[in-house]
C-alpha cells in the first residue's frame, strides 16, 4: 500500500467534520467534498490520492475513480498551480469569451487546455459558471473574476504570479 | 377484472395475458412471447438495477389502466415500467415505437465500429440482431468514431471499449457476484468508458460472467478469441462437479476439442446459472465434463447452422451411460 | 405587501450577517410558524399561495409536498437544489450570496412542514465561495438557536448542512442530485420510484429549488392568500429573473409575475433596453433549454396579445410560437448575434453535460454539436438542417431524464424560427464566417417599439 499521500491533522479533522454531517454509515456522502480537499492539498487527484481518500472513507477505490472522473472540476492529471477557467457558454460567448481565451493564450504562450512551462498557470475553457449577467468572466480557484477586460486580465495574472497559493479550491 | 384480484390483465399488440402485480411490461411481453417482445440491450432479469438505459425497449402505453385509461404521453421503457390492470401497450404496432427504436439503434451504432466480419461476437451479437431488424443499411454519421485500444483485464478477459454500448451489465454483474467490484464506469457522456482506471487484472472467481452478459463484443473470452467463428462450433449442454458453482455449462465444440465454455442462456439470451472462472477457463478437457446433449439453439440463429448429426464426441465415457 | 418579497432588504448594509437580517425582521416567520402553525397548516398555506417550483418545471410546491410519503419510523429529508447551472441563470447564487439567512429561514420552515429533521443544501462546486457564505450563516443560525435540537422550545429538531457538487449540470436533475449527495456519479435514476417515496438513502425526500424555499418565508409572514393575490392567474407571487445578453442593465431582478415582457426589456427599472441602440433579434426567456423566440414573438404572442412574464403567457402558442418561463434565465440577443453559432454553443454545452447513461442523449448530443459546428463553419449542407431536426426529434422524450429534452428543444426552436439563417450558412459558406446574418425578416419587425 502506497502511503505517500497523507492529510495534515487539521485536514483530517475537517474530514471528520464533513463525515459527521451525514448519518452513521453514510460517509460516502462526504466523498465529493473530501475529493475537493484532496485535490487542493495534493495538487491533483492521482491514483495514490484517490486510493488514500478511498481508505479514509472506507470505500472501494473504483467507487472513487468513478466519481473523480465524472465531475469536471476534478483533475486526475497534473495542472498548473492556478487554473484560469474561462466560461464559454451562451451569454459569455456573446460578451467575448472567445477573444478573452485568445488573449490569455497569447499572453501566457499556451493553448486552451495547456499549462505554462513553469507549472504556474493552466488555461481551460469551461461551461456555464452562473455569472451570465457579469460576462465575460473566469474562475480561478474559488474566486470569480467578472466583467473582464484585457487590462483586468493583465492585473489578475500579475496578482496570481505573486501569490499563486491563495488560489486553491476546497481549502479554507 | 376487479381491483383487488391478484393478477393484472395487460394487452400488448392485441395479445392479452394475466400477470402478477409488479410485473414489468417487458416481462409480461416475454410471457406472451414471440413478436410482441421488445428488444432489450441493457436489461437483464437477474441483475438488480439493470435496465432503463439503452432505450431499445421503449413502448407506447395507449391505455394506462382500467381505472385511468389515459395514454401515457411519452414512450416508456418497458423493462422498468410495471403493468397496471387493464393496461394496453403497443410495441410493433406503434409507429412511434418503430420510429423511436430505429433512432435508438442508430444512436447505438453511431460510435460502434461496423466491422462485424472481423468481430469475435459476430453471430451471437445482440446489436447485430437489433440492427438487422431495425436499422438502416446506411449510416448518416460522417464523423470520426471513438476508438479505444484493446486491453486485457486479467489473463482471460479482453475489453475492447470501442464496441461497448454502455449497458452497465458487467458492472452490475461485478456488484452482485463478487465481493469487491474493481471495474466500473469512468468519465461521462460519450467519453464514458468501462474500465479499472489503473491497469488491473480482475481476479474474482465469478468475474468471467461479464463475458456472458455483454451484449456485444466488448468483453470477450481470450481463450476463445478468433479460434473459430461461433457458427462453426457445436454447443453441447454439459455439467461437472464444482464446489464453486452449479457446474451447468455449455461446451462449444470444434470436433472433439472444447473451444469455449459459457453459461447456459434461456430463450431471452440471459444466463440461467452463473458459472465460475475455473469451469469457464480451465476445464477444457472433455473428461472433466458430463455431456448431456446438444444445446437447443433457436433455428433463426446462425449458430444452428452447425450440425448435430454426431450427438456427442464418441469418446465421452459418461455419455454412453445416458 | 411590497412587490419585492425576496429582495426587499437586499440593499441593507450587512444583510448577509445574522444580526442585520434579524433586525430586518428575519426569522419572524420561523417564530410564527413554530408557535402558531402545525406542519399541515404550513403545507396548506403553501398550497393556498399557489407557489410553483422556481427551478424550471413550475410544479405546484404545495402539491409536491403533499406527495411525500410518511411511513412510520423512516426519516424524511428536504434537499435544497442550489446546483444552479442552466446557462443564463444566476439568481440562486445572487440570493445565497447576498442574503443567505433567507434561504436558511426557508429551509427551517419547509423542513418543519415536511417533518424533516436532517436537511441539506446541495450547491454546485463552482459556487464554493457562496458555500462558505452559507456555511457561515448556518453556523450563526445554530449559535442563535434557529437550528439544532428543540428549536425555540417547539420540540422541533433540525440539522442543516450544505454540501458541494464538483462540476456537473446534470446534478440539477433531482434524482441525479440525490445520487451525487450520496457520493456517487450524477446519473439520474429511473422513475418510479419517485424521490417522494424513495429518495436520499432510499428515504422519502423532497427536492426544491433555492428560490422556491426562500419564497416560503414571505408566504408564512404574509399568508398564502396574500401571496396568491400577487401575480397573475396561476402565476402567483414574484419571480427572480436573471437577465443577461445584449441589454444595458444585466443582473438579477425580482418581478411580479405578469409584468409585460416589453416593460422588462425596455424600462429603466429592469433591463434598460438593448445595448448600443441595436435592435432585438431573439429572446430565450427561461434558461438555455427553453425554445428561443424570434423578435416578433417576444413582446406579443402569435395571437397579438401582450406577452407577459408568467408561466402561461410565455408558453402561449406552445412550442410553435411560445416558449417557457423555466428558471427565469432571460437571455437577450441583438441583431448582430448568430443563431447558428448560439445553437452550436448550447449544443456543445449539453454534449459536455450529458451523463452518458442512456443512448439517445449520450450519442445524440455529440452528433448535434458536430453537425451544428459544421454548419457554423460553412461546411454544412441543406440536408444537415433536416438531419439536425431528425436527431433532436429522436432524442426528445426518449431519454431517462429531461436533459435530452433540454438538448433537443433549443435546436428545434432555432430551426423552427431561424431556418433562413441556417440555409444562409449553407448558401454563403464564406460570408457566414465574415459576418452575421442579421435579423430574420424585416417585415416581421413592426411589432417592436422604436
Amino acid at each position: 500500500m502506497n502511503e505517500s499521500r497523507q492529510f495534515t491533522p487539521e485536514l483530517l479533522e475537517e474530514v471528520n467534520r464533513i463525515v459527521s454531517l451525514f448519518p452513521e454509515g453514510k460517509q460516502k456522502s462526504a466523498l465529493i467534498r473530501v475529493l475537493h480537499l484532496a485535490q487542493a492539498h495534493f495538487g491533483h487527484l492521482d491514483t495514490e490520492a484517490m486510493d488514500y481518500v478511498a481508505r479514509l472513507l472506507h470505500l472501494n477505490p473504483i467507487e472513487v475513480y468513478e466519481v473523480a472522473t465524472f465531475y469536471s472540476m476534478y483533475d486526475t492529471k497534473p495542472v498548473g498551480k492556478v487554473k484560469l477557467e474561462v466560461c464559454r457558454t451562451g451569454p459569455c460567448m456573446i460578451e467575448g469569451a472567445e477573444k478573452l481565451v485568445s488573449y490569455i493564450e497569447q499572453k501566457l504562450g499556451i493553448k486552451d487546455g495547456e499549462t505554462t512551462a513553469d507549472g504556474l498557470f493552466t488555461l481551460k475553457s469551461v461551461e456555464c459558471l452562473g455569472a451570465c449577467g457579469y460576462a465575460p468572466m473566469l474562475q480561478a480557484g474559488e474566486s470569480f473574476h467578472e466583467h473582464l477586460t484585457e487590462e483586468k486580465v493583465d492585473a489578475l495574472i500579475e496578482e496570481y504570479r505573486a501569490n499563486p497559493v491563495a488560489n486553491y479550491m476546497g481549502l479554507k | 377484472m376487479s381491483e383487488n384480484s391478484e393478477k393484472f390483465t395487460v394487452t400488448i399488440d392485441g395479445k392479452t395475458i394475466q400477470v402478477d402485480r409488479g410485473t414489468t411490461i417487458l416481462n409480461a411481453a416475454r410471457q406472451i412471447g414471440g413478436e410482441v417482445v421488445p428488444p432489450a440491450m441493457c436489461y437483464y432479469s437477474s441483475l438488480k438495477g439493470s435496465g432503463g438505459k439503452c432505450r431499445t425497449c421503449l413502448v407506447e402505453v395507449s391505455k394506462g389502466s382500467e381505472k385511468d385509461p389515459r395514454p401515457m404521453p411519452k414512450l416508456v421503457a418497458s423493462c422498468s415500467t410495471t403493468v397496471m390492470d387493464g393496461m394496453e401497450v403497443k410495441n410493433k404496432t406503434s409507429e412511434r415505437v418503430v420510429d423511436a427504436r430505429g433512432g435508438v439503434v442508430e444512436f447505438l451504432l453511431l460510435n460502434h465500429p461496423l466491422d462485424c466480419p472481423v468481430c469475435d461476437q459476430a453471430g451471437e451479437c445482440k446489436l447485430q440482431d437489433l440492427a438487422f431488424e431495425h436499422g438502416h443499411s446506411k449510416t448518416r454519421y460522417e464523423f470520426q468514431r471513438r476508438e479505444f485500444d484493446k486491453i486485457d483485464i486479467g489473463p482471460y478477459i479482453q475489453l475492447h471499449m470501442t464496441r461497448c454500448i454502455m449497458c452497465y451489465r458487467c458492472v452490475h454483474t461485478a456488484n452482485q457476484l463478487t465481493d469487491k467490484r474493481e471495474h466500473g464506469v469512468l468519465h461521462r457522456g460519450d467519453a464514458a468508458e468501462i474500465g479499472t482506471f489503473i491497469e488491473k487484472s480482475l481476479e474474482n472467481d465469478f468475474i468471467g460472467n461479464v463475458i456472458d452478459v455483454c451484449p456485444v463484443g466488448a468483453l470477450t473470452d481470450k481463450t476463445f478469441r478468433f479460434r473459430s467463428r461461433v457458427w462453426y462450433t457445436k454447443p453441447m449442454d454439459a455439467s461437472c462437479e464444482c464446489s464453486k458453482c452449479s457446474g451447468k455449462a455449455v461446451l462449444w465444440m470444434i470436433g472433439n476439442d472444447i473451444a469455449r465454455v459459457t453459461g447456459r442462456k434461456d430463450e431471452n439470451g440471459e444466463v440461467t446459472d452463473f458459472i465460475c472462472n475455473e469451469c469457464r477457463f480451465d476445464k477444457k478437457e472433455l473428461s472433466q465434463w458430463k455431456v448431456e446433449g446438444p444445446r437447443k439453439i433457436e433455428r433463426s440463429s446462425v449458430i444452428s447452422a452447425g450440425h448435430y448429426e454426431q450427438e456427442a464426441p464418441a469418446h465421452t465415457p459418461l455419455l454412453n451411460k445416458a | 405587501m411590497s412587490k419585492k418579497l425576496l429582495l426587499e432588504h437586499i440593499d441593507v448594509e450587512g444583510i448577509r450577517s445574522y444580526e442585520v437580517y434579524r433586525k430586518q425582521g428575519g426569522y419572524q416567520a420561523v417564530e410564527k410558524a413554530l408557535k402558531t402553525l402545525s406542519p399541515d397548516d404550513l403545507v396548506e398555506e403553501v398550497k393556498k399561495s399557489g407557489l410553483r417550483g422556481r427551478g424550471g418545471a413550475g410544479f405546484p410546491t404545495g402539491m409536491k409536498w403533499s406527495f411525500l410519503a410518511k411511513p412510520d419510523g423512516v426519516p424524511r429529508h428536504l434537499l435544497c437544489n442550489a446546483d444552479e447551472s442552466e446557462p443564463g441563470t444566476f439568481k440562486d447564487r445572487y440570493l445565497m450570496e447576498k442574503i443567505p439567512h433567507l434561504l436558511i429561514e426557508g429551509m427551517i420552515l419547509s423542513s418543519y412542514a415536511l417533518g424533516a429533521n436532517q436537511s441539506y443544501i446541495y450547491i454546485r462546486g463552482e459556487y464554493m465561495f457562496v458555500m462558505r457564505i452559507v456555511e457561515q450563516a448556518i453556523a450563526e443560525a445554530y449559535a442563535n438557536g434557529w437550528l439544532g435540537k428543540n428549536i425555540m422550545g417547539s420540540g422541533f429538531d433540525l440539522d442543516l448542512a450544505i454540501t458541494p457538487g464538483a462540476g456537473a449540470y446534470i446534478c440539477g436533475e433531482e434524482t441525479a442530485l440525490i445520487e451525487s449527495l450520496e457520493g456517487k456519479r450524477g446519473n439520474p435514476r429511473m422513475k418510479p420510484p419517485f424521490p417522494a417515496v424513495k429518495g436520499l438513502w432510499q428515504r422519502p425526500t423532497v427536492v426544491n429549488n433555492v428560490e422556491t424555499i426562500a419564497a416560503v418565508v414571505p408566504i408564512v409572514n404574509h399568508g398564502g392568500d396574500a401571496y396568491a393575490a400577487i401575480g397573475i392567474g396561476r402565476s402567483t407571487g414574484t419571480k427572480l429573473i436573471s437577465a443577461s445578453g445584449n441589454i444595458n442593465k444585466p443582473g438579477v431582478y425580482e418581478i411580479e409575475l405578469g409584468l409585460p415582457v416589453e416593460e422588462f426589456i425596455y424600462s429603466e427599472e429592469y433591463c434598460g433596453g438593448i445595448k448600443n441602440g441595436k435592435r432585438l433579434k431573439a429572446l430565450i426567456p427561461g434558461g438555455s433549454s427553453v425554445p428561443v423566440l424570434p423578435h416578433y414573438l417576444v413582446c406579443k404572442t402569435a395571437a397579438g396579445e401582450d406577452r407577459l412574464m408568467s408561466y402561461e403567457s410565455l408558453a402561449d402558442g406552445g412550442f410553435a410560437t411560445g416558449s417557457m418561463l423555466g428558471s427565469g434565465g432571460f437571455i437577450v440577443y441583438d441583431e448582430d448575434q448568430c443563431m447558428v453559432r448560439n445553437t452550436w454553443n448550447f449544443s456543445r454545452f449539453y454534449h459536455h453535460e450529458s451523463c452518458g447513461q442512456c443512448s439517445p442523449c449520450r450519442e445524440g448530443t455529440g452528433w448535434m454539436e458536430k453537425v451544428l459546428h459544421r454548419l457554423e463553419e460553412g461546411h454544412g449542407t441543406m440536408e444537415d438542417i433536416d438531419l439536425l431536426w431528425d436527431i433532436q426529434r429522436k432524442i426528445e422524450g426518449n431519454t431517462i431524464c429531461p436533459l435530452g429534452d433540454a438538448a433537443a428543444w433549443p435546436v428545434a426552436a432555432a430551426i423552427r424560427h431561424f431556418r433562413e439563417e441556417f440555409e444562409w450558412h449553407v448558401r454563403q459558406p464564406k460570408l457566414c464566417l465574415e459576418r452575421n446574418y442579421g435579423l430574420v425578416t424585416e417585415k416581421k419587425f413592426e411589432a417592436q417599439p422604436a
